[in-house]
């Protein structure tokens, strides 16, 4: 039978066989394990059926604890089940896997295998997450690639239903989830074959039923519990043949013969590596290139885990194997290694002790560990291991991949080693997010894949940043299935989509000698040479580089395309690669284009073409000059007045160079120093503000806005104009609080990511020009140097005194240094705005808890972090614990410190006649509710630790180290919707309830946004989001209703963009008040589809329409005999339909199913109708005398 | 009494028809308005920048920041085909033409040259009986001669006649040098009426805002003079249909309009003030007002009092300027 060849990832060749295979899916997104929910979620909202003819249902849970439950009750009801998860996710679902395996159900979990967070999260690929799950009794099956992923989806479905056994069906995140490759599609008749339909009745014949009860989880005592949990023993002795045969079959319907374990090399090897999962398929690649060279070496795929089957194992040595090298792509630290080395040494040791290990002679056996988060493994690090057990004492508990000077557990290899074919097209592409460039390449290899008989694979890799994030595409493209599974070291392509990436990374060094080099340079082919760094002219000499210049931007802007070069850039790599004959790949590429934009209009796909013409009309070869004769120098990556620690460490990891870093390069338990982001100036924007001062009223609106702390404001002594570099504005400051002072608006050109949201707000226009205002886009290329230097003058300048500014108006606020500065979030983004004020106001005292999300990841992701210090080097101390205990944890932040508070204040009081009663007192008692009051105690604190420092006693000593606490400290639990309506949930209402003083801020952007936008109960009633593609049918959550009814918490509902003041007041009496607080803030987002520069504007509108009422309730109102809710917003004036119909989440649903969006939106603006008149209602009601 | 007319070759049972207005976005309008007697139906507008920039929009919305981060490759679902602007509105017409049984006319607003204009095609093919073609064009730039506009003007005529073979009106400004010229020559072009003429929404300031906003004012009665005129003028002149619109909101308007020649009599502010069972109300009062008057049919009616059929002519001309001064009354 002719099978369709489909280029796909892991994910969705996952994904394909689980939906087509279950009846219920019940998920939590987690990276990078999202997309195989989003598919099924996507297929079933297509109607697309199973292969008994239904659709699956697919459930989203608040967590993946609650998945795993509704997975586990949807089993015992009968119904075939399925989950996708990873990491964390997968912890969280152990103890029903524990249940699920134990009354042997049948299952399979899908997991795209990540790191476990320890001392930092990683969102990459290992294998600690499936290795947790080894006590619980499920089976545990490998998938080294695609083809394979889709395969074994297959038979671990087959399997589980003969064996009872429930399975995770494992594969490499990111690695093989996000690879694409060109595949085998299995068809519904394959499925149909290798599924029993008699296992499916029995499966469904042991449902919990009332037609005919049975009782399962019962307890059980010591009496029998021992007993019965034996009795699943027999399952797991037959469940090695099972799978055996369900590959079997797998053969005989398909011809792909797979085996419990898959021996590949020489049949007389004598040194082998046994390891499962993606790096396999590099190994395999690089013992068959060894093998070839006459070398005797071999490997061994694990692909059952669980159960271990001994027997199948030691039958797949070959007999002459001497030396083994276990690789586990996972760590354990304190075990005698780790687990799969663990596994093979005893299964050696059992089957020669039993008789029946079937070698000469016992191996020798070393157990390595590699590729932790993804850490490539290349056929260099292969042959590293192999030579390695050629010593007659090879090295045990190795690492592989790093360098490590701390303990030496490192094996040294020869990095410049390759096997890359010759027949194997082999493109590296840079570009931007934005520019394009990643989508622009899935469409090439799906182009190539699937348009012709060629194989093609893509992975592409992307920094952490959510603005000006850099993206490199991996492309192999070949005639037979590539097995590459690392990035390309040694490419025959390199294209540059950025010019200015020339002068930021080393990219040529990966090009291979005779490649070809495309740059999109805004130069014209006659000039470009000269433009380019030495160091980069150098490398095009000496590799023969064949050099291609395009001024892409100018050929997007002549043929209407605006700033893509998407399609322009492909048609070059087209063009120049010889991948396909260029005429056959213009046309493929015009084919694409019709297929892509043929909705849109004949008028789009014209245009389309010229672009595609006109690209080959603009593309230059560049003849090479003899000599590299440029003057342009690469930079250094920081400024030299960055700190060692920047310079050594982080500096390296900007350049992209962190693969070289050896352990000893980092801090043991995962802690860095703050304040990095102002070292890597990332030169983002195309435009930045440039401030008039003739027009500005000094508001200070475009500083509270700014998402980036890139705009500040201060107000300065006169004298330091003086000194001022000469294109310094200034003016003179009108507040009265600081007479005589002058007043200036700075913009950091090197960090503004350009998102526009400050000239938006700003309200001072142009009397005779009005749509000029006080703020103005320019183009950042020309001021950048003398904005520059304007910045590090504005630095230079001391900070405003925090005593004397109005800290309760807008401008006031302003004044304060942000602690929170440059971060990688989205241009524009809704969230940093809200944790910025959060600093200004109390970050020299602030401790941190983070939630898991975004917020996390440009708050916390390397290179550099955003939370920094001010003068006094005090600020925000930061910690990311989980996702779903963020409010617990910050709980225990507030336990502690009272506690170190307490202990405090009991030394000081016993230590009083040495200290002096008089400081003793004032210490004590000190007012700390004011700036100045903690300004003064600060004082106080520091005497008493200049006296307790001459003092030897042991409680002086005690006192000591706990003397800080007797400062004010404020303890902040900032995080998302997902956490706090979902996940998090349980735990932020416990903490609420605790009455203890923490102040919880929920960035509420109504979606996962971190992981791409999946429905969480914030998510607003007729809304679009993965998982709701429908439009939500349910309203919003209403977590400050929820809140209040404890009736002693601190409530406020805030959107910065409708009432900037509001939010600056519900910040400050939140923190105030001695008990729990929460402040749920509007955060606009990305993935509410709009223009993000008009953030605020949508914040303004969802206040104005009444869906996002804001308020404050304060229960110490109550006290005084005043109502605790203040409606801090008017009454609705306008629809909801002009608030929501402005964003592409409520309006994509008018498109996809008007009549639904119709009836949608009607409910959705009741629902807001009503809770206004309840909030109204609540808000009138009076509280004096006891009347309520 | 024999209410029936011809327009752009349809016979029509009457010629009140309620023109392009977003009345007619509703299917259970357009129902009531064939309930309420109406002769045929403009289906409101479908702009060429709805076509263009919403796909565009959506586009660019959807992609925004996609690909671009390891754990959010998108934001959005990806579920079914959107119905962009121009699916919507030829379902639209499609489903109108299901539910109603009088002529239903399509409705195109444009000005530039481009794909826009493959909808003239689209719109026939969804079942529409005509066409209006609704160009729209404020020249800002002073480089543009009168005489690149209105040739701008023709070429779009062209390009859509070629396409279709229902028949096609064009609605026009009055803003020509020569409306008579112009009208020849987009006759020539292959234009089979006129609507007469367009207002347009001029746009205002608010000053609170300091900002420059679209405003709408709904026309009264005191607006049909401009296109009585222009159709007495044309009336039997041109062979093809003429439509007047703009400020018809009694039946004595629509009376008024067919003796200078119109073939149908168009409303929208009158049924957006008075709802759509105006329609109802107008066709009666002109029946009575034709009863009372002794006209048998519109027919008898049409051009009655047109340029040609008047004993003084200049009454549609400059003279008669004179003469209004002249009997302005202080």
């Amino acid at each position: 039978m002719k099978r369709k060849m489909v280029m796909i990832d892991g994910n969705e060749a996952a994904a394909y066989v689980a939906h087509k295979t279950n009846e219920i899916v019940a998920i939590y997104p987690i990276t990078p394990s999202s997309n195989m929910g989003e598919w099924a979620d996507e297929w079933s909202a297509r109607e697309i059926k199973n292969i008994w003819g239904t659709i699956p249902s697919v459930t989203e849970m608040q967590s993946e604890g609650g998945a795993s439950g509704a997975v586990h009750g949807a089993l015992q009801t009968g119904a075939l089940t399925t989950t996708f998860t990873a990491s964390q996710g997968l912890l969280l679902m152990i103890p029903n896997m524990f249940k699920i395996a134990g009354e042997l159900t049948a299952t399979v979990f899908h997991v795209a295998a990540r790191t476990i967070a320890t001392h930092a999260l990683s969102i990459f690929g290992d294998h600690s997450d499936v290795m947790a799950t080894r006590a619980t009794g499920f089976g545990l099956l490998s998938s080294n690639s695609v083809q394979e992923v889709m395969d074994f989806a297959l038979i671990a479905q087959a399997a589980t239903l003969k064996a009872r056994l429930p399975f995770v069906h494992f594969f490499d995140g990111f690695r093989v989830s996000h690879e694409v490759q060109k595949i085998e599609q299995l068809t519904d008749e394959d499925m149909k074959a290798m599924i029993d339909d008699e296992l499916v009745f029995a499966h469904r014949s042991r449902a919990l039923n009332p037609d005919h009860p049975v009782l399962r989880g019962s307890a059980q005592n010591p009496d029998v519990f021992f007993q019965a949990r034996e009795m699943v023993n027999k399952y797991y002795l037959a469940c090695p043949d099972i799978v055996q045969d369900a590959m079997d079959k797998f053969a005989s319907i398909t011809g792909r013969q797979y085996h419990l374990f898959d021996y590949v090399g020489a049949p007389d090897a004598e040194r082998i590596i046994i390891m499962m999962g993606s790096g396999a398929e590099a190994a395999s690649e690089t013992v068959a290139y060894l093998q070839a060279q006459g070398e005797k070496v071999g490997l061994l795929k694990v692909r059952l885990f669980r159960p271990f089957s001994v027997k199948h194992f030691v039958d797949s040595l070959p007999e002459t194997v001497k030396k083994i090298a276990v690789l586990d792509r996972t760590k354990e630290p304190g075990a005698s290694g780790e687990p799969m080395y663990m596994d093979i040494v005893n299964s050696l040791n059992e089957a020669q002790t039993d008789d029946f290990l079937p070698l000469a002679a016992m191996p020798r056996v070393v157990g390595g560990r590699y590729g932790l988060s993804s850490k490539e493994f290349t056929p260099a690090m292969v042959k590293g291991v192999l030579d390695e057990l050629k010593k007659d004492k090879p090295k045990n508990h190795f690492t592989i991949g790093i360098y490590d000077d701390v303990t030496n557990t490192s094996l040294e290899y020869d990095p410049k080693f390759s096997i890359e074919k010759d027949n194997v097209v082999r493109g590296l592409f840079y570009g931007l997010g934005s520019d394009g460039t990643v989508g622009a390449n899935k469409n090439s290899i799906k182009i190539i894949g699937e348009g012709t008989n060629n194989y093609a694979q893509g992975y592409f890799v992307y920094d952490s940043k959510k603005a000006g994030a850099v993206t490199v595409s991996h492309l192999r493209f070949g005639p037979a299935q590539i097995h590459s599974s690392y990035l390309i070291s040694n490419a025959n392509f390199i294209a540059c989509h950025q010019f200015s990436f020339l002068e930021k990374y080393d990219m040529l060094k990966n090009a291979r000698e005779g490649a070809v080099f495309l740059l999109n340079a805004p130069y014209n082919k006659d000039e470009v040479w000269d433009k380019i760094p030495r160091k980069v002219q150098q490398q095009i000499i000496d590799k023969k580089l064949k050099f291609y210049v395009i001024d892409g931007y100018e050929v997007a802007k002549a043929t209407g395309m605006g700033a893509r070069i998407n399609t322009i850039m492909q048609t070059c790599f087209f063009a120049i690669s010889g991948v396909l004959p260029k005429d056959e790949a213009i046309d493929a590429i015009k084919q694409a284009i019709k297929k892509t934009y043929g909705k849109k209009g004949e008028e789009v796909v014209q245009k389309n073409f010229h672009a595609v013409d006109q690209s080959l009309a603009n593309l230059h070869k560049i003849d090479i000059p003899a000599k590299a004769t440029g003057t342009i120098e690469m930079p250094p990556v920081v400024s030299e007045k960055a700190p060692e620690f920047v310079k050594n460490l982080t500096a390296r990891i900007m350049s992209g160079d962190g693969d070289d870093l050896p352990v000893s390069a980092f801090p043991e338990d995962g802690t860095f120093p703050t304040a990095t982001t102002q070292w890597e100036k990332r030169n983002i924007a195309m435009e930045i503000p440039v401030w008039e001062p003739e027009i500005c009223i000094q508001c200070g609106k475009c500083a509270m806005v700014c998402p980036h702390a890139s705009i500040r404001i201060k107000a300065f002594a006169a004298q330091y104009v003086d000194d001022a570099p000469p294109t310094f504005k200034s003016m003179d400051y009108k507040g009265k609080e600081l007479p005589g002072m002058k007043y200036n608006i700075q913009v950091a050109p090197e960090d503004c990511t350009g998102c526009g949201l400050c000239v938006d707000v700003c309200p001072a226009k142009d009397k005779q020009r009005i749509g000029f205002k006080a703020l103005n886009m320019a183009p950042q290329i020309p001021l950048r140097k003398q904005e520059s230097e304007n910045w590090e003058f504005f630095l230079s300048l001391p900070e405003v005194d925090r005593n004397e500014v109005k800290v309760d108006t807008i401008k006031g606020s302003q004044f304060l240094q942000p602690l929170f500065e440059f971060s990688g979030a989205c241009a524009g983004c809704g969230e940093t705005p809200y944790i910025k004020l959060l600093t200004q106001l109390f970050g020299d005292r602030a401790v941190i808890a983070n939630a898991t999300g975004c917020s996390s990841i440009y708050g916390g992701n390397l290179p550099t972090t955003p939370y920094s210090v001010n003068a006094e080097g005090r600020g925000p101390a930061w910690n990311n614990s989980l996702f779903e205990d963020n409010a617990e944890f910050g709980l225990g932040f507030r336990l502690s410190i009272d506690k170190q508070n307490i202990h405090a204040r009991e030394l000081l009081t016993e230590l009083a006649s040495e200290i002096g009663q008089e400081l003793e007192n004032e210490i004590l008692h000190a007012d700390q509710n004011t700036e100045a009051g903690i300004s003064e105690q600060r004082k106080r604190v520091e005497k008493l630790e200049s006296i307790l420092k001459d003092k030897d006693g042991a409680k002086a000593r005690q006192l000591l180290s706990l003397a800080g606490y007797l400062v004010k400290k404020s303890v902040w639990v900032v995080g998302g919707d997902g956490w706090a309506y979902d996940i998090g949930y349980g735990g932020l209402d416990h903490v609420l309830a605790s009455g203890k003083n923490v102040n919880l801020l929920v960035l509420d952007t109504e979606v996962y946004s971190n992981t791409g936008g999946q429905m969480s109960k914030a998510t607003p009633m007729a809304g679009v989001a993965k998982f709701a593609a429908g439009g939500k049918p349910t309203p919003k959550k209403d977590l400050a209703m929820l809140a209040m009814t404890y009736g002693y918490v601190y409530v406020a509902k805030v959107a910065m963009g409708a009432n900037d003041l509001q939010t600056l007041r519900a910040f400050l009496e939140a923190e105030a008040y001695d008990g729990p607080s929460i402040i749920i803030a509007y955060s606009h987002c990305i993935a509410h589809g709009f223009d993000m520069s008009k953030g605020m504007q949508h914040q303004k509108a969802a206040v104005d329409s009444g869906y996002w009422p804001i308020f404050r309730y304060n229960p110490g109102m109550a006290k005084e005999g005043k109502n605790p809710l203040k409606l801090d917003s008017r009454k609705p004036k306008i629809n909801l339909k002009d608030y929501a119909y402005t964003e592409t989440r409520y309006k994509m649903l008018t498109k996809l199913k008007p009549k639904a969006a119709g009836e949608l939106i009607e409910k959705a603006q009741k629902e807001v109708t009503s809770r206004w008149a309840l909030y109204e209602q609540m808000a009138q009601m009076s509280y004096k005398n006891g009347e309520e | 009494m024999d209410l029936t007319t011809n327009y752009l070759n349809l016979k029509l049972k009457n010629p009140v028809v309620p023109s392009a207005s977003p009345l007619c976005k509703e299917l259970a309008n357009i129902k009531k308005m064939e309930d309420a007697g109406a002769g045929a139906v403009v289906i409101h507008s479908l702009f060429e920048e709805q076509i263009n920039q919403e796909a565009e929009e959506l586009d660019q919305f959807l992609t925004a920041g996609t690909n671009s981060f390891s754990e959010a490759l998108s934001y959005f679902p990806v579920v079914g085909e959107f119905s962009l602007g121009a699916e919507e509105y030829l379902e639209h017409i499609r489903k109108v033409k299901e539910t109603i049984s009088i002529p239903v006319i399509g409705s195109l607003n444009g000005v530039s040259k481009g794909g826009w204009m493959d909808y003239a095609k689209e719109i026939e093919d969804a079942g529409a009986d005509a066409l209006e073609l609704n160009i729209y064009y404020i020249p800002t730039d002073p480089g543009l001669t009168g005489n690149d506009i209105e040739n701008m003007y023709i070429d779009d005529v062209k390009t859509v006649k070629s396409s279709v073979k229902i028949p096609v009106a064009v609605k026009l400004s009055p803003f020509f040098s020569n409306v008579s010229y112009m009208i020849r020559k987009l006759e020539e072009a292959g234009s089979d009426g006129f609507v007469l003429f367009n207002r347009f929404y001029q746009p205002d300031l608010n000053l609170a805002e300091l900002q420059v906003e679209p405003k709408v004012n709904l026309s009264s009665s005191e607006d049909i003079l401009l296109s009585l005129r222009w159709i007495g003028i044309l009336y039997g002149r041109i062979k093809a249909s003429l439509a007047a619109t703009s400020g018809i909101h009694t039946a004595e308007d629509a009376v008024k309009m067919i003796m200078v020649g119109a073939d149908v009599t168009m409303m929208c502010s009158a049924l957006l003030k008075n709802g759509i069972s105006h329609i109802h109300t107008v066709i009666e009062n002109m029946l009575n007002w034709m009863e009372t008057n002794e006209y048998e049919s519109v027919a008898q009616m049409k051009g009655s009092m047109c340029r040609k059929s008047i004993a003084e002519p200049a009454a549609f001309e400059r003279a008669n300027y004179i003469k209004a001064l002249n009997n302005y009354k202080y």
